[in-house]
């Protein structure tokens, strides 16, 4: 299959190992990964911050970089994001009245797919220890992240993944379901709210003795990583990507000196 | 001067307290300092929430009865006119009497006028939304009139000399040692020795309040229902006191929502399964009152109803925020709500708060209104209360819309552009172009440079410094995945799989050497 990588803005500037993991994680199980050069950013803090006139053009570009390129699938290593291409690129291009566009965005949005849902749904994907030899001894507290519980209704796709690696030991995320509080510029306009949510996740997270707190969004992790290093802690982020990337030959460790296997860049 | 053309000018919005005296985040950040009430709330609202999980998954159409609650509300509102038309000729028929308000202080004054009309200058009211959206109390007050709340939680906030803070049940705020001090302070005749125990409570306020229910002559409530093809009100309650107020006095003045209107009896089946389980957590509630006119020689004998507009017409003009207006008040939204557990419904300012509250107080009173801009941003977009809705009204949606309507109000009206303002237009060229941002993105070992040798940045100027007050952020990559991708990947090799990545780590020039090496060997 070949398969459309949208990495992400904050993926592709703030984690490319995300983005890598991703590559590697779907040319591990023989498929073709391309990456359409005009891709920027979903434009979903444009739409949810109220800026629509601002978001068009973002939506337009990103509709033109994914309805020119040949591939069968489109997959990014974010819930929220996949939720914008779906639900919000149409809504943004109905706004400015161009029904042309709307449908291109549509038609794109269909075939887009959350990594979770695109490996389990269409790939197959039951066991990553057997089937992308994942392994990562350690262990690990999950937090689904709002977009892609609430709107993409991923379920236990992540979480069924991520009790397949190898050596991965689980630890259950009291109130998972509850928002860390990130909100895009929610956290900056709304701080003290932002911050009071937060608190409450990093001490979710802190108790439950995990070394480091996986999910499937860089952006809740980014916040969740950044409240627990004001807050001193050793618990660090890491994205599902790099831990279903990671393999007994070439692990990923949880404290940044993260060595994940992508295609064959070296060997 | 004005010149009256014989049509009222649309949208007319809503007054009263719908409006919010201070901004979102400054109402929150008081509210956020005061531990007791982020304790009770929590409390309270993880209570309601678990009992409210239970009941609704013993039912296993609840999605069908969800979308059935939508459907019917979608319905009333499209042909709101046509039903309220056939609702009025029925409750006339029955002996009732119609008014309609097309503001709050219209509203109010037919109220106080009713009153008056009996002589009386008291009367007791059942717990209702729309008449704390009026601020008819306090109206009636200046009348010379004084209005007695019956429901328990109000009659606290009322003795307290404070506004709810949640629409069901309205002193989540207060716990029951709070609760003892104020009946000691403000209650007439009350046990000095009254306890803090929640039945010695509950006793204490039956006693003062038979003493009114047996006197009125005057009752004032807010109605869930109105059936259009029978002309009926219903009230649905817990206490019995909203019982006491529709049956004992001579005179029942109901003030509703032109929006509480369902089509027929047959309708009622649905939000029956619906309210109770979505607010209190219940498969029945204990009360449910309805009444169709007057009935001779039973009941209230004068039987008023106050058709209240104030601002719903104009939240029915917008196509993207109307459905906001199939809300039945459960308070299902608010219960799930991470803000609002937060904050408390205060902070809000308007009588509605919560998820519902902060685009329904907009939608009702224009967005432009006092310090109502800043509600619909009072929210991370996490879902819960479209989950937990049971009308399905989707209010993420409707805070980004209200979002961008608020934006563009402001467009060409500032002097000079706020900080987001200019962020969102250079964000808007930067990532529209992948040549653009790739290009801003080779100044990525800047940051690193910035972020100094804990490879974090602590602080940030303006806006940002919203983020670094709880959270620092990570030391950006040495290069972006785009530039990884043209320059070092090259598609999987035959069978092969596993090659350390280029990413953060310190390791970084180190490996990057490798993988050239590598792939000169490979004739890449």
């Amino acid at each position: 299959m070949r398969i459309a990588l949208f990495a992400t803005c904050i993926v592709d500037a703030m984690y490319p190992r995300t983005a890598q993991a991703t590559v590697s994680i779907l040319e591990r199980l023989g498929h073709e990964v391309v990456f359409p050069s005009g891709q920027a950013c979903c434009g979903q803090m444009h739409v949810n911050s109220g800026y629509l006139k601002e978001a068009v053009p973002v939506v337009a570009n990103h509709v033109r970089a994914f309805d020119t390129e040949d591939y069968d699938v489109a997959v990014a290593p974010s819930g929220s994001c996949v939720a914008s291409v779906k639900h919000q690129h149409p809504m943004v291009a109905r706004s400015c009245g161009d029904t042309a566009l709307e449908a291109r965005a549509a038609a794109v949005g269909a075939r887009t797919y959350e990594l979770s849902e695109l490996l389990v749904d269409v790939l197959g994907v039951t066991d990553a220890g057997a089937q992308l030899g994942s392994y990562f001894p350690h262990r690990v507290t999950y937090h689904p992240s709002c977009h892609g519980m609430r709107l993409l209704r991923l379920g236990d796709r992540q979480a069924r993944l991520l009790r397949s690696v190898q050596g991965i030991e689980l630890a259950e995320l009291p109130e998972a379901d509850q928002c860390c509080g990130f909100g895009g510029t929610f956290s900056m306009k709304n701080a003290d709210v932002s911050s009071a949510m937060l608190e409450d996740k990093t001490a979710n997270v802190r108790s439950t003795g995990a070394e480091l707190c996986t999910g499937g969004d860089a952006s809740c992790l980014m916040h969740i990583g950044g409240g627990l290093s004001r807050q001193g802690s050793d618990v660090t982020t890491l994205h599902l990507a790099e831990i279903l990337a990671s393999t007994a030959e070439a692990p990923a460790s949880v404290t940044g000196d993260v060595r994940v296997s992508t295609g064959k860049a070296t060997r | 001067m004005s010149t009256f053309l014989g049509m009222p000018s649309l949208p007319v919005f809503g007054t009263g307290n719908l409006h919010a005296a201070e901004s979102f985040p400054t109402a929150a950040h008081r509210e956020l300092g005061n531990a007791q009430l982020r304790a009770n709330l929590g409390h309270a609202t993880h209570t309601i929430r678990d009992k409210r999980l239970q009941v609704v998954s013993e039912l296993p159409d609840w999605e069908q009865l969800r979308d059935a609650g939508s459907a019917i509300k979608e319905s009333v509102m499209a042909r709101l006119p046509e039903l309220l038309e056939q609702f009025e000729q029925n409750f006339t028929a029955h002996g009732g009497v119609i008014h309609w308000a097309r503001d709050a202080d219209e509203a109010n004054a037919i109220v106080a006028g009713l009153i008056r009309d009996t002589g009386e200058t008291e009367v007791v009211k059942v717990k209702s939304m729309a008449t704390q959206e009026i601020g008819l109390n306090e109206y009636l007050e200046e009348q010379g009139i004084t209005a007695f709340e019956t429901d328990l939680a109000e009659l606290i906030v009322q003795l307290d000399h404070d506004k709810p803070s949640h629409i069901l049940v309205p002193a989540i705020h207060k716990n029951r040692t709070e609760i003892r001090d104020i009946f000691l302070r403000e209650m007439p005749g009350a046990d000095p020795e009254l306890t803090d125990n929640p039945a010695v409570l509950a006793m204490a306020a039956r006693a003062h309040l038979r003493r009114k229910f047996l006197t009125a002559k005057v009752a004032v409530s807010g109605a869930n229902f109105a059936l259009a093809d029978s002309g009926t009100l219903a009230v649905v309650e817990s206490e019995g006191n909203g019982r006491m107020c529709l049956t004992l006095p001579e005179t029942l003045i109901t003030v509703m929502g032109v929006e509480k209107l369902l089509p027929s009896w047959q309708d009622l089946e649905v939000f029956m399964q619906l309210l109770p389980r979505s607010s209190t957590g219940e498969r029945m509630n204990p009360y449910t009152s309805l009444w169709t006119g007057v009935t001779e020689g039973d009941g209230p004998q004068n039987v008023h109803l106050v058709l209240l507009d104030n601002g719903r017409s104009a939240a029915l003009a917008d196509e993207l925020g109307r459905s906001a207006l199939h809300c039945i008040r459960c308070s299902a939204c608010m219960n799930v709500c991470p803000v609002y557990e937060r904050t408390g419904g205060h902070a809000y300012g308007s009588t509605y708060p919560g998820p519902i509250g902060a685009i329904l107080s907009p939608l009702l009173t224009g967005i432009e209104s006092e310090e109502n801009s800043s509600l619909p941003y009072a929210s991370s977009l996490c879902g819960a209360c479209y989950d937990a809705c049971p009308v399905k009204i989707n209010i993420p949606d409707i805070l980004v819309h209200l979002r961008s309507v608020d934006v563009d109000s402001k467009r060409g009206k500032k002097k000079l552009p706020s900080q987001m303002d200019v962020g969102m237009k250079a964000a808007s060229w930067a990532l529209s172009s992948g040549k653009r941002l790739g290009l801003l993105e080779k100044g990525l070992p800047l940051g690193r440079l910035a972020a100094g040798p804990d490879q974090k940045i602590t602080k940030l100027p303006g806006i940002a410094a919203g983020w670094t007050q709880s959270r620092d952020i990570p030391a950006p990559p040495q290069k972006s995945f785009r530039d990884w991708w043209a320059k070092e990947h090259h598609g999987p090799e035959s069978g092969g799989t596993n090659a350390p990545a280029q990413g953060n780590a310190p390791a970084d020039a180190h490996n990057n050497a490798q993988a050239k090496a590598q792939d000169k060997e490979d004739g890449a």
